[in-house]
């Protein structure tokens, strides 16, 4: 019991929260946002995927940092184009389309990444993000080392939660937002283009999700490997249920899906070779589907969410 | 413009979809392959002669087009009655260890003949029971299947991780993490002499001559889907959703931990956590390219294999990179959504 009390006690297991649960928040933004409008994307995993093989490789051929983090940011908006051709212009089954935008996304990050760069012995690496530590909160004991010396994405995800708070809920194009994922027809009534809405949605959704994959290779490692992305799209989209489509609840929710991330990492050092690392691993794949199961009931669906739109038809 | 829904559908006009379907995918990644500086024509003729040049490759390509039969059924008799399995790479899995684990600790001294199909069996129920979870959990706490078997596919290769590094590890494997063999008597037999196809198969394809009969011909395929088309209607019309639902999921899961138990069986003879290149995920592709149709399935997956095989091959010629297979299948499975989508729709201005 000392040992799991040590872990949290110590600066250094909060540090490593905020970083983990940086490109969760960001992916369940993204998700969040297109799923207000109506849409599931299940490209996210691929799309994080591509974010995070082409922000690596940008700033591989000498880009800066910012410039690789925009980069992914617009390739993910354009996979989250192609993924509104599908299912908001042509209407057709947002699971299968999204599976495909993944299964390409990620294939063609695969294909890219080993033409740019031809297998080597170890993966070639890059300069990530460093550390802000921000003035004076950053010398307070404790709470400094553990929660004010992060890396600016840290910073911009946990903002961007609070913005796009305040945008669905207290603004005209929140409530855009949310009148086309409940009722397209009464939003268009109401002189909105539910169309227009959704692929807004969904392509900035994408590039969030684009940036999320980013800070993978751009923060969190300063390499590109395939696979590394490891199912955290899927946990995403687990976690927009549990915060029950809510920017603010998907930012706690990240954080508490972070926190057990990081404690049983720190847990695996300390029983080290007592236990299989594998059931550790395992536990945020079984955490995200319990999340689910308390929570789809009590969770308000948008409730236009993967129905098609088409103008006169009902 | 605007989308009018057609009135009628020629045959060949459904016919020639998945062909239009993957002419597109494979002219677009005809574009990549410029891209990379190889000549596009002969890269792809690169990957028929590497899929069929040969006896070698020929029968190489069946035997990567078997698993790819079965987790293709897995996944179209799933999506017909609209549930959305695509956890069918966990189900591999489950089923390619239990497989492993009842022949190398307890039924390893039975004949063949007895072995085989008892093994088959477990592999099947394996998968069965790992998609039974997520059925459960719909039906009892609302919670979309696709999350929670993409997340228990993670959960499965972890356990089966564990068990090749633990339990299961061949001793005689020099450290890698391997599972301990099959019995030699519950090895599949050769199809071919020389080959490595395997009678494996022989029982995909047999499976989906059934599945075609029971979809079309008998009241469970009526059932499954009307309870895919419409689930209101359906159970007005008096059809069981709930025990429906969970034939087709011992049906998805089970032909998904076959695949797992029959690459086992018919290949490798152990269990590593390379032992299936994405079959679960290639899978949902055969079947979208297939239209969900079981007997088309066979044939996508002898599309998919032909890339998988063919694309290592070219691969090795012109120093372009393997994955173009995969970006040719998944390419596909885009084209094919469009393609289907015009002729269900025509475009009226």
């Amino acid at each position: 019991m000392s040992a799991a009390f040590d872990i949290i006690a110590s600066a250094g297991l909060w540090a490593a929260v905020l970083r983990i649960a940086t490109p969760l928040i960001l992916g369940t933004l993204g998700a969040l946002l297109c799923e207000r409008a109506g849409v599931l994307n299940l490209g996210i995993e691929g799309i994080m995927t591509f974010g995070a093989m082409i922000g690596w490789l940008t700033v591989y051929n000498g880009a800066d940092l910012w410039i690789g983090f925009l980069v992914a940011a617009v390739a993910g908006g354009l996979f989250g184009l192609l993924h509104s051709l599908l299912t908001v212009t042509l209407g057709l089954s947002q699971h299968v389309s999204g599976l495909g935008v993944t299964l390409f996304a990620s294939s063609f990050s695969y294909y890219v990444f080993r033409l740019a760069v031809p297998v080597a012995g170890t993966p070639p690496t890059i300069t990530p993000f460093q550390p802000i530590a921000i003035p004076g909160l950053s010398d307070l004991p404790f709470f400094g080392p553990a929660f004010f010396s992060q890396t600016t994405p840290t910073y911009l995800a946990i903002l961007l939660a609070l913005v796009l708070a305040y945008v669905i809920f207290r603004t005209p194009l929140g409530l855009a937002i949310r009148m086309t994922g409940e009722n397209p027809h009464a939003a268009e009534a109401q002189g909105i283009n539910p169309m227009v809405v959704r692929y807004g949605a969904v392509i900035i959704g994408s590039a969030l999700m684009g940036m999320a994959g980013a800070f993978l290779t751009l923060a969190a490692f300063n390499s590109f490997f395939p696979t590394m992305v490891q199912g955290r799209g899927w946990i995403c989209i687990a976690l927009v249920v549990f915060a029950s489509w809510r920017p603010v609840r998907a930012l706690l929710g990240g954080l508490l899906f972070a926190f057990f991330d990081g404690f049983q990492l720190r847990l695996q050092t300390v029983l080290g070779g007592a236990v299989p690392y594998q059931l550790f691993l395992m536990i945020p794949y079984i955490l995200s589907i319990v999340a689910l199961a308390l929570m789809a009931r009590r969770a308000r669906v948008p409730q236009a969410l993967m129905q098609p739109y088409r103008r006169g038809e009902r | 413009m605007r989308f009018e829904r057609r009135e009628h559908r020629s045959i060949a006009l459904v016919i020639a979809t998945p062909l239009i379907a993957i002419g597109a995918a494979l002219a677009l990644a005809g574009v990549l392959t410029a891209v990379a500086g190889a000549p596009v024509l002969e890269a792809y003729w690169l990957i028929l002669k590497s899929a069929f040049g040969s006896r070698l490759s020929a029968t190489e390509t069946l035997t990567r087009a078997t698993p790819l039969i079965l987790t293709g059924l897995a996944a179209a008799v799933a999506f017909r009655a609209r549930l959305w399995n695509i956890g069918a790479e966990g189900q591999l899995y489950l089923g390619a260890i239990t497989v492993a684990w009842a022949s190398s600790q307890f039924l390893g001294d039975l004949p063949g003949l007895v072995q085989i199909p008892l093994l088959l069996l477990l592999g099947a129920l394996a998968g069965m029971t790992l998609l039974l979870v997520p059925l459960w959990m719909r039906l009892r706490f609302t919670v979309d299947e696709v999350v929670t078997t993409l997340l228990l596919n993670f959960v499965a290769v972890l356990l089966v991780s564990m068990l090749i590094d633990t339990v299961l590890k061949d001793p005689m494997a020099f450290g890698w993490p391997q599972s301990q063999p099959v019995a030699d008597a519950a090895m599949l037999p050769k199809l071919l002499a020389r080959s490595r196809l395997h009678l494996g198969l022989g029982i995909a394809v047999v499976l989906a001559i059934v599945l075609a009969f029971v979809q079309s011909r008998t009241v469970f395929g009526m059932q499954s889907r009307a309870a895919g088309l419409n689930p209101e209607g359906a159970v007005f019309a008096g059809v069981p959703l709930k025990g429906t639902l969970v034939i087709v999921a011992c049906i998805s899961g089970g032909l998904a931990g076959l695949a797992g138990a029959v690459e086992v069986m018919g290949v490798q003879g152990y269990v590593t956590t390379e032992l299936s290149p994405g079959f679960g995920y290639s899978g949902i592709v055969v079947a979208m390219l297939a239209n969900l149709n079981p007997l088309g399935v066979v044939l996508a997956a002898l599309f998919t294999a032909t890339m998988f095989v063919g694309a290592d091959g070219m691969s090795r010629s012109l120093g372009i990179p393997s994955y173009i297979a995969d970006v040719i299948v998944a390419l596909s499975l885009l084209t094919m959504l469009v393609a289907v989508f015009f002729t269900q729709y025509r475009i009226r201005r």
